[in-house]
């Protein structure tokens, strides 16, 4: 699905990511983890294109990505950010539908298809004519979701998405996406610096440090098996019970 | 029964002819006048003369200066007006060598303009002192002041402006031997009460100045002939002889017609008594040349009845340089902004050229764009387009570049193009600081456009152009007070356009 071939980037003189060579199989979720400035969301907007990596390649369902077939690509990747990024001039429901409607779809798809994803993300009805500003940060996020699906992308990528939110919303959120990924059997690649999230969603966990791949595995692995002390010291600054010493 | 045919074809004939001739219009012939009383009055008087020659006169009154109504001459958008030679010498023919009258005619003979020959009087600068004292003193001319032995006890008081050039105070002192004396500026107007109350004794004058007349000033006399001459003189396009002859000759009736206490009657009569100055004009051609003129009436009614009518084209004159000269930078400006947030350096550029043209001043643009625009409309709707820019392209940009980053990139991640970023996402967001850009744009707008009365545009400026020149205040207010209104109106009318076309959604503050 997701194929980065020695992806290098630098900013002046700060190597942000060292040369990179991953792939994400259908239907997987995975999980960047690391602490600020590890590369992760580095890694995330080089797989949707916000940056061109210094060298490597990126290869989206077997094309390589390139200015001529992005949007293309973009349409058919679903991206979600903190706190939705929803555009406030819009309301929640012309969000939604924004690029379907620029595609050409017919307002009465655009409508079916939100009606459905309303249900899907459990999303109360009432939200959809207001203004983003009206809203709560979990309904945000959620319509977020909505707008990365609206087109039924089979690659999903979300840069920290419940940062914004408080712990119960965050819970409430958490097992809702999950359901819809596993339901609509999406490879997902997810970026947080929660542990627990991470084991919560990811089947396996990449954790970064330095622009580089410490150690990849499912959280368990990591936990049992820490490959060095930086993972350790990770782990510890989570505080996981039984973790924290 | 041939000599029947012979004569009904001749009738034929005349009557063609004479229909030939009447379906000949009159010609227009436009005189100019410059923003102050003497040249309005002038401009009146060959007003007149030109309707009387069987023309059809336009008097674009009170236009900003000598070199807008050069300008003008020579475009065409005026036919003739009233000049005075020391003016000619220094601002028109400025850098060549002219010595005396035929020269500077024959200089402009060249470019196609007839000058008269004087039409009488020589406005220039002069000394003034009370009629009363210069009596009791014996001084005639300005040797008899040097030489006066009260002349200690004399306060002199000068206008800035006299004190200031070069041909004023410095030179004249130097010439006559003008010990040092107590020299300090006032305001012209001013220097006349002054002369009245006693606080001073001797002033400058202009030689045709109302006031001579008011406050019984005796002109010193410039025996040494150091002012220089502004002889009046009418300056008149060449063709004109050609396109209306019997117009061209008709103004050479006024030559050697207006001396000096003529004009300063003339000017007194506008000025102190206050009467209409077409007026003046038809009672001094009906005195001097026996010419019958008509005049609109004169009533109280007629009067209200021309001051409502002349605010509702004021009105319209100055929403017409106002309107299309915003529609025309909204047109240019918002896609200028765009462009410099697009492209961030060509947008430094961009900026900095906009921000320059702000610079600009207004006499100056008007000026350049009178012998491509001529008068009228066109060049003030061009300054203030001009000055409309920089607050549009500057808004446009800062609007779309303070879009939160996340914004931007939640459009790009979408998968839109760049031109339907800028359509869907981008302007609507940028477009309350857009909106506020044109709105700020307006307003300056309403009350930058009162130099098109400079330029013969009319609008909101020409009554307070004419109340400063007849130091008339309600005239004055006649201007200032709608265009304030008009400014206000137009805020307000921003205000309701924000509803219609601002997104809803960004009118709510965020959680």
């Amino acid at each position: 699905m997701l194929e980065l071939d020695q992806v290098t980037k630098s900013f002046g003189s700060t190597t942000v990511l060292h040369p990179t060579t991953l792939s994400f199989a259908e239907g997987t979720t995975t999980v960047l983890i690391g602490p600020s400035g590890c590369g992760k969301s580095t890694l995330l907007r080089i797989m949707i294109g916000l940056i061109q990596p210094d060298a490597g390649t990126v290869r989206f369902q077997g094309e390589v990505f390139s200015p001529a077939n992005q949007l293309a690509m973009r349409h058919r990747i679903g991206y979600v950010i903190q706190d939705g990024g929803l555009f406030p001039h819009l309301s929640a429901s012309d969000n939604v539908g924004l690029l379907a409607r620029h595609l050409g779809r017919d307002a009465e798809w655009v409508r079916r298809r939100i009606d459905e994803l309303t249900e899907l993300v459990r999303l109360p009805r009432e939200a959809l004519s207001r203004f983003p500003a009206q809203l709560s940060g979990g309904q945000r996020q959620r319509l977020g979701i909505m707008r990365a699906l609206m087109l039924d992308p089979p690659l999903v990528l979300l840069d920290e998405p419940m940062g914004a939110l408080d712990p119960l919303v965050r819970y409430d959120l958490q097992n809702d996406l999950r359901d819809i990924f596993r339901t609509l059997k999406k490879t997902v690649v997810l970026v947080t610096h929660d542990m627990g999230e991470a084991g919560f969603f990811g089947d396996e966990v990449l954790l970064l440090g330095g622009g580089k791949i410490v150690q990849r595995g499912t959280l368990r692995s990591l936990l049992e098996s820490p490959a060095d002390d930086f993972v350790t010291r990770f782990i510890q600054a989570q505080r996981l019970p039984g973790h924290d010493s | 029964m041939r000599y029947r045919t012979v004569l009904s074809i001749m009738v034929v004939l005349c009557g063609f002819s004479e229909s030939l001739c009447r379906s000949e219009e009159r010609p227009v012939v436009r005189v100019g006048s410059k923003a102050f009383t003497e040249s309005v009055v002038l401009g009146e008087i060959i007003e007149h003369l030109i309707s009387d020659a069987g023309g059809k006169p336009e008097h674009l009154a009170e236009l900003g200066g000598t070199q807008i109504c050069w300008k003008a001459l020579l475009a065409g958008d005026i036919d003739c007006y009233v000049e005075y030679t020391g003016t000619i010498q220094q601002e028109i023919l400025t850098g060549e060598s002219i010595r005396g009258d035929e020269s500077m005619r024959d200089a402009l003979t060249l470019r196609k303009v007839v000058m008269s020959r004087h039409m009488g009087f020589n406005n220039t600068y002069a000394l003034g002192m009370p009629e009363d004292l210069a009596e009791k003193w014996k001084i005639r001319t300005i040797s008899d002041l040097a030489a006066c032995p009260e002349l200690p006890r004399l306060k002199m008081r000068f206008s800035d402006e006299f004190l200031e050039r070069a041909d004023g105070w410095r030179g004249l002192r130097k010439e006559y031997g003008f010990p040092e004396v107590a020299e300090r500026g006032i305001d012209h107007s001013l220097a006349y009460r002054g002369l009245q109350t006693g606080s001073h004794q001797v002033t400058d004058v202009f030689t045709t100045d109302a006031e001579i007349r008011l406050y019984h000033i005796r002109v010193l006399e410039d025996d040494r002939g150091y002012f220089p001459l502004y002889h009046a003189v009418m300056l008149t396009r060449s063709d004109l002889s050609e396109r209306a002859p019997k117009v061209a000759e008709s103004l050479l009736r006024l030559e050697h017609q207006v001396d000096n206490a003529t004009m300063i009657d003339l000017n007194a009569k506008a000025k102190l008594d206050r009467i209409d100055e077409s007026r003046i004009a038809a009672e001094f051609l009906r005195d001097r040349l026996s010419l019958n003129v008509t005049l609109a009436g004169d009533g109280r009614a007629a009067r209200l009845q021309r001051t409502v009518y002349r605010m509702l084209d004021n009105l319209r004159q100055h929403l017409l340089l106002v309107v299309i000269s915003l529609a025309a930078a909204i047109i240019v400006a918002v896609p200028l902004g765009v462009i410099a947030y697009c492209r961030p350096r060509l947008g430094n550029v961009i900026l900095n050229t906009v921000g320059i043209v702000q610079t600009l001043p207004a006499m100056a643009v008007l000026v350049f764009t009178i012998p491509i625009l001529g008068l009228g409309a066109l060049p003030a709707i061009f300054a203030l387009f001009l000055y409309s820019l920089l607050p549009i392209v500057r808004n446009t940009y800062t609007g779309l570049s303070n879009i939160p980053e996340n914004l931007k990139e939640s459009a790009i991640v979408l998968g839109l193009s760049s031109s339907a970023r800028l359509r869907l996402i981008e302007l609507p967001l940028a477009s309350i600081s857009i909106l506020a850009g044109i709105r700020t744009a307006a307003v300056i707008n309403v009350g930058t456009a009162t130099i098109g009365a400079l330029v013969g545009a009319g609008g909101f400026g020409q009554p307070i152009l004419t109340g400063i020149r007849l130091d008339d205040f309600s005239l004055i207010l006649q201007g200032a007070i709608p265009a304030a209104l008009l400014a206000v109106g137009v805020q307000a009318a921003f205000g309701l356009a924000e509803h219609w076309l601002v997104p809803a959604g960004l009118r709510f503050k965020a959680n």
